[in-house]
């Protein structure tokens, strides 16, 4: 490729890449920022910029937490990055090349490093009746919040586990919403198999402080909550009228019209498929995760990575890994040197390591139950986009399909519009029980570009630079 | 469920589960055979899933009459084929023989067609070769939904070609194949085969198979397996590229060449032919080329989204003619291959296997044997 | 199905399937369009089932609506604006720019 326009080019503008932006600056690193979104943020500090400045009264629904994000998003302003934002990167070259586009034209940019920091995605939650109209992921519904200032008419019913969901049932309560339930798939004998981490966890303490007095807080507000549940299943025809689930051998059935399920968050894995990367599979919280070395370092040499898309660590850790793996980006491309990289990071390990702490003990205590992530219903919808259910899938497994990228050619699962974001997990665990494998042996989808959508248009009047493309004559035929 | 090999003994072993071997396994079942197929795990090259899902005829054969032919009995024979896969499995393999277009963009590509065409009509001595040309306003009753673009000036249309779903061809054979009593053995990468007395072991990462015979209908396989079982045939990748469009409305009512929409309502575009070895990563200049030739072709493409792209790489002869062949030196060792799996996989099923279970070869085979490419050799 | 906490956002004039409807500044045309019809928001090209936006992040493209003649666009990625024309899709898209 001929000069590349930037040292660094980020995919992302949440913790991560925000982060990266202001330290890769600091060290005098020429940088640009390609962001889906129109405004920096991410998902976790979506909008935020816009709700400080005109939503002011939402800051204190949202949380001192979400607030935090706004200091970010200016550090990366005064940066004085080149920010491309409302850019859909749909395909990455390993030699630091980056194909997006703003949905009229599609472009190149061309970098000697590309750092993605393109984050993490609810886990998909396939319970029967969970693709009607009126069911949403928990985070779904704090994006509401943030962009729109609007929640749900209710009664809502929040079901799952993990630490978003007390946080967004407290935020909805403080929002006015009126909440029907919260069950909790995570019960009492999960709670006693995490305590041994608890010692542990530096943070422990105050973040269990932290989930009771939000639970009093809950609590006292008459919301509902029930634990330990199984077996949930949502209600309705043409949308969800409410929910049915099992506790202690009973069924229980509640009234909602919208429903938000959450069974945690994990990282995103779309562009690090595309790019080839080896990946790794996570035991306790089911996910997979691309393989990195040392501060975000990959197998290829401009490839780097950081933040929640190489693995669930939070927010803070996520923005520490940024600025990490930005200095390791700087002492790569030789503009700062071991003793400078030594001195910068030393403070960012340290902090990193204290916001990583917390960790083992939530991925012990909010493990997804089994009936999530191989549905027991051969009726439940599997895949969305192609309207293939559980029961087919194993089908398909029990005829040979040895794994994902076959069962993609037999069944058309992970062909629709979402690329497999939305099934792809669920395939994975149920064709590993089907077999009596590991996930990790059994492997994800291939992932090819573009990694979203885009017109004929776009590719076709596209420039490719020292590209040639030769297309088969006519006269040969195929 | 596919078991493991517990040291089995097969008739036949088939290695590769792709397009040919599943298809010749159907055959040689339907001679009463104990057949089993020997296949790789779920991430590998595996071309039969890179198809476009042409069943073609027009164009095949320059340089080689006996694969006209070939090609023409497979298209015949495939109604009958796909409906008995129906009737057995209940999977609609969505075939279909509308006819088929190659469009022409501008007068040297009509004079270049009308050349290639003519040259495979002459070497079929003058009999009968379904291909005609038509020009602009013939393509455009024959395809009413949609505009076609200014450089549209015509086409090569024959009515023997016809298009499936080759997704679904595949699942349907894989579920004949073991409703039928086939073994289907996925996890058994073949590294060798071994003679055993008149038989032969064949050697997997799972253990050794026992087979009378083996056939080798393992794509790109072949060049590893081929030579010490004397079959050094000279195939090479070539690697071609699909993009898929957002499913619409249906507009094209029957297939052109580098055009297909599936029953589902996805649009597939083609067609490209690049040299690059083993590399199966998406070339975004070749993207860019297929699009802006679609976008010419049938302006109203250029507003659909493109969902998927992938390239997959052709098992390719010098000739572009399928290999049929069995070995001298381990007669029982036989070696099938071609980039045009979808298309012979009816004449696969039906009379190749034939050859394979022990009756004469068909007349086309004069013309597959691997003499031929010793002979191209020496001819350049 | 939703409702909006605060009425002192600037008024978006957009229509929905024809309809005049104010919107706030800042929405997503996915929430938009769920604040006005708290029900599906499609129907799905393989059986016509009903759906809505699930994610809101711009993953399950289940919010596919036509935005000014486009269709198919995740609408949860795009702001409203004033005079935006947004359509609910049933089904797979038609080709427009075309006969």
């Amino acid at each position: 490729m001929s000069s590349p326009q930037y040292d660094l080019a980020i995919i992302g503008a949440g913790p991560a890449g925000m982060a990266a932006a202001h330290e890769a600056r600091n060290v005098g690193l020429s940088v640009v920022v390609i962001d889906e979104q129109d405004n920096p943020g991410g998902q976790i500090y979506r909008d935020v910029e816009h709700v400080a400045l005109k939503r002011a009264h939402d800051l204190d629904v949202l949380g001192a937490d979400y607030k935090y994000g706004y200091g970010l998003v200016d550090g990366m302003r005064a940066g004085e990055v080149d920010y491309l934002s409302g850019h859909t990167v749909w395909q990455i070259e390993a030699d630091g090349i980056v194909w997006c586009t703003d949905g009229s034209k599609a472009k190149q940019v061309t970098a000697k490093r590309v750092l993605l920091a393109t984050g993490a995605m609810e886990r998909p939650v396939p319970v029967p009746g969970w693709t009607l109209p009126g069911v949403m992921t928990a985070g779904a519904a704090q994006i509401l919040m943030k962009s729109a200032g609007m929640v749900p008419s209710g009664p809502i019913a929040i079901c799952g586990s993990g630490p978003l969901l007390l946080l967004i049932a407290d935020q909805l309560v403080r929002a006015g919403a009126e909440i029907a339930v919260i069950a909790e798939t995570t019960s009492f004998a999960d709670y006693l198999r995490a305590a041994p981490k608890l010692a542990q966890a530096l943070l422990g303490m105050e973040y269990l402080q932290k989930g009771i007095a939000m639970r009093r807080r809950i609590k006292a507000a008459g919301v509902k909550i029930v634990s330990g549940i199984s077996g949930l299943r949502i209600n309705g025809d043409e949308m969800a009228t409410g929910v049915t689930f099992k506790k202690g051998g009973r069924e229980q059935a509640v009234a909602a019209g919208t429903v938000l399920l959450h069974e945690g968050v994990v990282p995103n894995t779309q562009a690090t498929r595309q790019l080839r990367l080896d990946h790794l599979w996570h035991e306790t919280q089911h996910y997979w995760y691309p393989k990195t070395g040392l501060h975000g370092t990959t197998a290829l040499e401009s490839i780097y990575l950081a933040g929640d898309g190489t693995g669930i660590y939070g927010a803070r850790a996520a923005e520490v890994s940024g600025r990490l793996t930005a200095l390791q980006i700087a002492l790569s491309l030789g503009r700062i040197d071991d003793g400078e990289f030594a001195f910068k990071a030393g403070p960012w390990l340290s902090e990193h390591k204290h916001h990583c702490a917390v960790r083992p003990l939530l991925d012990a205590l909010f493990q997804p139950p089994a009936e999530i992530l191989n549905p027991p219903e051969d009726h439940t919808i599997v895949c969305r986009c192609e309207e293939i259910t559980a029961g087919d899938v194993r089908k398909a497994g029990k005829l040979g399909a040895p794994g994902p990228n076959q069962l993609k050619a037999f069944l058309r699962a992970g062909m629709g519009p979402c690329q497999g974001r939305m099934c792809g997990l669920t395939v994975t665990e149920i064709l590993a029980a089907v077999h009596g494998k590991s996930p990790a042996d059994i492997g994800a989808y291939r992932i090819r570009p573009p990694l979203k959508p885009l017109s004929l248009a776009e590719l076709a009047d596209m420039e490719v630079p020292d590209g040639d493309a030769t297309l088969a004559s006519p006269s040969s035929g195929p | 469920m596919p078991e493991k090999s517990a040291h089995k003994t097969f008739d036949v072993a088939v290695i590769g589960g792709g397009m040919i071997g599943p298809a010749l396994s159907l055959g040689l079942l339907a001679r009463g055979l104990r057949v089993c197929i020997l296949d790789e795990g779920d991430d590998v090259l595996r071309v039969a899933r890179g198809n476009f899902g042409l069943v073609w005829f027009q164009g095949k054969g320059f340089g080689m009459p006996r694969y006209v032919e070939w090609s023409r009995r497979s298209a015949t024979l495939y109604p009958e084929f796909a409906a008995e896969l129906k009737e057995h499995t209940g999977v609609d393999v969505g075939h279909a023989n509308p006819g088929g277009l190659e469009l022409l963009l501008g007068e040297q590509e009509l004079a270049h067609r009308q050349h290639y065409i003519g040259q495979i009509y002459q070497q079929g001595g003058g009999k009968d070769y379904e291909v005609e040309f038509i020009d602009r306003k013939q393509v455009e009753d024959m395809l009413p939904g949609v505009t076609l673009g200014d450089d549209v000036i015509g086409a090569s249309y024959s009515p023997i070609d016809g298009h499936v779903n080759p997704l679904f061809l595949l699942r349907a054979m894989h579920t004949r194949f073991q409703q039928a009593g086939g073994t289907y053995l996925p996890h058994h990468r073949v590294s060798g085969v071994n003679k055993n007395g008149s038989a032969y072991d064949v050697i997997t990462e799972a253990g050794p198979v026992s087979a009378a015979k083996v056939v080798i209908a393992a794509g790109h396989g072949l060049k590893q397996l081929g030579p010490p079982l004397g079959l050094d045939i000279p195939i090479r990748p070539q690697r071609g590229h699909i993009l898929v469009t957002e499913r619409t409305k249906q507009i094209l009512p029957m297939p052109i060449s580098a055009f297909r929409q599936t029953v589902e309502g996805s649009i597939m575009l083609g067609v490209s032919a690049e040299e690059a070895g083993y590399d199966d990563r998406v070339d975004t200049a070749t993207v860019a080329g297929i699009a802006e030739r679609a976008g010419r072709t049938f302006p109203a493409l250029r507003n659909l989204n493109i969902v998927r792209s992938w390239a997959a790489l052709r098992v390719l002869t010098p000739d572009k003619c399928p290999v049929y062949a069995e070995s001298q030196s381990h007669p029982g060792i036989y070696a099938v291959a071609s980039h045009s799996g979808v298309t012979l996989a009816a004449v696969n099923a039906r009379v190749a296997a034939n050859w394979i279970a022990g009756d004469p070869a068909p007349d086309e085979f004069e013309a597959f044997g691997v003499e031929r490419f010793d002979a191209q050799k020496t001819s350049q | 199905m939703l409702k909006r906490r605060h009425s002192d956002a600037a008024v978006v004039q957009i229509s929905i399937d024809g309809e005049a409807v104010e919107a706030r500044d800042g929405e997503s045309v996915a929430a938009a369009v769920l604040a006005y019809a708290g029900e599906a928001t499609r129907t799905t090209p393989v059986s016509g089932a009903p759906r809505a936006p699930y994610c809101l992040m711009g993953v399950c493209f289940e919010c596919l609506m036509e935005i000014d003649g486009v269709p198919n666009r995740q609408a949860c990625m795009i702001r409203v604006s004033d005079g935006m024309s947004i359509r609910r899709q049933q089904g797979a898209r038609a080709l427009e720019g075309d006969a």
